[in-house]
């Protein structure tokens, strides 16, 4: 098909203006020496304003996830990478194996096409990686100072394999907590990269697909209770939601959770605390105790939960309280960030 | 990690509790003011109640800037930014920090204030040299420990010829707040046997700054780092003396602390600030000779004459307890707002949402310990 634009978009040196989102010639360009480009599949190139496919039968499960973060890069990834990993993330945390995912862009008007393409071109990476397609998506322009760069939303659709019920009010007294590598990478390198507290660190963000690392956990053990990926608000938070969801408590032990020296040194420094910062590339698994060490050992042979470890497990309790035994040798409760987690004075 | 995993040694800490177990004399009480937030943060984040016996008993002190700055030096920042439009460059801590009217930085932030959050005095003066033509205001606050770090920035400035740059200083003084807790004693503050001492201030000003506990109140100190196994060895240093009698100021963070502390940073405080003749403590009312205002040398980078700012009282919410809490007369648990109204997301004083506040350490870590956790540690 002949598209009706005989110059080509000038990446280098160009930025987005309003007309790139005003549904004209300049729209269709972009979507197509950018978007179409990078994304490439079958489905996008039919051009329509939605992707139309057949499903097989059994359980679908549909999630969404708005991505904003400053810096646009930061070490170990990007808003692109990240607006892949994290919604998959959030469909493959039900079991489900992921199918396609849409994406909707908010541009700031200004911001350089370079910066855009290199976006879309690690977006379109990941997606190949993790064989998730983007299929359809959508386009806007905000005025200068009305946005941040770029905002990304990606939905994704899956299928949850016969048999599997996994969900975050499954967690029973006497399960495994089970977590599949080491915390905080993701938020420390963010911050690390910040423009005002540039310090220097050889620390990646973790952001990872892991539906590869939960289709190998489920060929092992179909019957998870809960899965839930750590990501704003650290790993203290999500256990949180995750009792109050069940309606029980959590003991963990200090000593079992893998956090990086380098991670432990920068929380030290900021007076952070790694419980709390965020992951993109980890997950925490619930399990009967009984199934625990199969699972560890399947998680461990797979390169995204080569550092798995059980951190504790799951008790009653009315108050719906996650504890934690100190490597000190008392206890404490993890509570719910309040807040935004934020740097100490002294 | 080095430098803190030593610091954080389960084994030592459980032949340390042995140890401080053995050494407490079974028939009298051990009441410990632990003066600093930094200290009653690691007590409760690394459960080091836990592994006391129970006639040791920590009292939380004063010693958290955030929770003992009046409300009204709050509703003045909010008026700078909201009045005069100025960029206020704050420290996080103070973020989320309860004003009049119901309203704090954050929410003055979130109308349109330019509020930004720095890490550094540094970060300010960039922030001023990038924006020439905004007036930029430091707030500046803390114990000794942040206030070098003002004075550099204070000079600097006039170095570099910063005109749009000032700072709002709200630096205080550790020494005359321990000495008021210590004469208040038995009727406006708890009864205190001994006090772990400051560690990170104690680097500026030096243990020697606390002579007058031993020497006029007869009650002995001992400067804790802020490491669990620091206060445990503290402890331990508090009851042998209490044991035998005595009350001197003894010296744990020899690691970073000296007796005369840092000379060269206290030549750079008081070439910038005087001593202010009185100021008002949120809770413990108003001290003289306990805060520093800057210099009349370095006026026109003093935020407080370039914007005429006025002098506010404002009461605290009724029937929050966090006076008598900054006092140790009452613990967070006391408070009928505790956890009620008052909640970390939903602050009604400075104690709950900083992060060295009591109320915070209370609720963060410990609000529902159950009697059991001890005989289980203990097992």
């Amino acid at each position: 098909m002949k598209r009706p634009y005989s110059v080509k978009l000038d990446i280098n040196n160009g930025s987005v203006n309003m007309t790139h989102g005003s549904g004209g010639r300049a729209m269709a360009q972009l979507i197509d020496e950018i978007f179409v480009h990078h994304f490439d599949n079958e489905l996008l190139r039919q051009y329509n304003d939605q992707a139309s496919f057949t499903v097989p039968d059994g359980r679908m499960v549909i999630s969404t996830d708005a991505h904003v973060i400053a810096p646009l890069f930061f070490p170990g990834g990007d808003i692109g990478s990240l607006s892949v990993h994290g919604t998959i993330n959030d469909v493959c945390m039900s079991g489900a194996l992921p199918l396609y995912l849409t994406a909707a862009f908010i541009l700031e008007e200004g911001l350089p096409l370079a910066e855009l393409e290199r976006i879309v071109a690690s977006m379109a990476a990941a997606s190949r990686q993790a064989g998730v397609p983007v299929v359809t998506g959508d386009t806007k322009v905000v005025e200068k100072g009305k946005g941040d760069g770029v905002f990304i939303t990606t939905t994704g659709i899956g299928m949850v394999p016969a048999g599997v019920n996994i969900s975050g009010d499954q967690a029973r007294p006497g399960d495994a907590i089970i977590l599949s590598g080491s915390i905080g990478d993701h938020g420390m390198a963010v911050l690390s990269s910040r423009e005002n507290l540039s310090f220097a660190t050889t620390l990646q963000s973790d952001s990872a697909a892991l539906h590869t690392l939960v289709a190998s956990m489920l060929e092992v053990t179909p019957s998870i209770h809960c899965l839930r990926d750590p990501t704003r608000g650290g790993l203290a938070t999500t256990l949180n939601e995750l009792t109050l969801q069940s309606g029980v408590g959590m003991l963990l032990d200090e000593k079992a959770i893998p956090v990086k020296p380098e991670v432990m040194g920068a929380c030290e420094l900021l007076g952070l605390d790694p419980l709390y910062v965020a992951n993109e590339g980890k997950l925490i698994c619930i399990c009967a105790a009984t199934d625990a060490d199969a699972l560890l050992a399947a998680m461990r042979k797979h390169p995204l939960g080569r550092d798995a470890a059980i951190i504790g497990h799951v008790i009653a309790d009315d108050h719906h309280l996650v504890q934690m035994q100190t490597a000190f040798g008392g206890r404490r409760i993890v509570d719910w960030l309040a807040g935004e987690q934020l740097p100490r004075i002294c | 990690m080095k430098f803190v995993d030593e610091f954080r040694d389960g084994a030592i800490a459980r032949k340390l509790a042995k140890t401080i177990a053995e050494t407490a004399l079974p028939d009298r009480q051990y009441r410990l003011m632990e003066f600093c937030g930094g200290h009653t943060h690691a007590i409760f984040r690394f459960g080091v109640q836990d592994l006391m016996p129970e006639n040791v008993g920590f009292i939380h002190g004063p010693g958290c800037p955030v929770c003992v700055l009046p409300k009204g030096r709050i509703d003045n920042a909010i008026a700078l930014v909201q009045q005069h439009d100025v960029i206020l460059c704050t420290y996080a801590d103070l973020i989320r920090v309860p004003a009049s009217a119901q309203m704090s930085l954050l929410k003055a932030k979130a109308d349109g204030g330019d509020i930004r959050m720095v890490y550094s005095t540094q970060d300010a003066l960039h922030i001023a040299r990038a924006h020439p033509q905004r007036q930029v205001v430091f707030f500046a606050i803390g114990f000794e420990t942040t206030t070098p770090p003002t004075a550099i920035a204070i000079r600097q400035a006039r170095a570099e010829g910063l005109n749009n740059f000032s700072v709002f200083c709200n630096h205080v003084l550790t020494p005359p707040a321990m000495r008021t807790i210590l004469q208040a004693e038995g009727g406006a503050s708890a009864h205190i046997d001994g006090i772990l001492g400051p560690s990170h201030v104690s680097t500026i000003i030096g243990s020697q700054a606390y002579a007058f506990c031993a020497e006029t109140f007869h009650v002995p100190l001992v400067i804790a780092g802020f490491e669990p196994l620091d206060v445990m060895q503290s402890t331990l240093m508090l009851i042998r003396q209490l044991n035998a009698g005595t009350a001197i100021i003894e010296n744990e963070y020899t690691r970073v602390v000296t007796r005369a502390g840092n000379r060269k940073a206290q030549q750079l405080m008081a070439e910038v600030f005087e001593l202010r003749p009185t100021f008002e403590w949120r809770g413990l009312g108003m001290l003289a000779q306990s805060a520093l205002k800057i210099r009349h040398e370095f006026a026109d980078l003093d935020a407080e004459c370039r914007f005429n700012m006025p002098a506010i009282t404002t009461a605290d919410v009724k029937g929050c307890l966090c006076p008598a809490i900054l006092r140790g007369l009452n613990k967070p648990t006391d408070c009928k707002l505790f956890g009620t109204v008052c909640t970390p997301e939903n602050p009604m004083g400075a104690c709950m949402v900083s992060s060295e506040g009591a109320c915070a350490a209370y609720w963060s870590y410990g609000r529902f310990r159950r009697e059991t956790t001890k005989q289980e540690v203990a097992a």
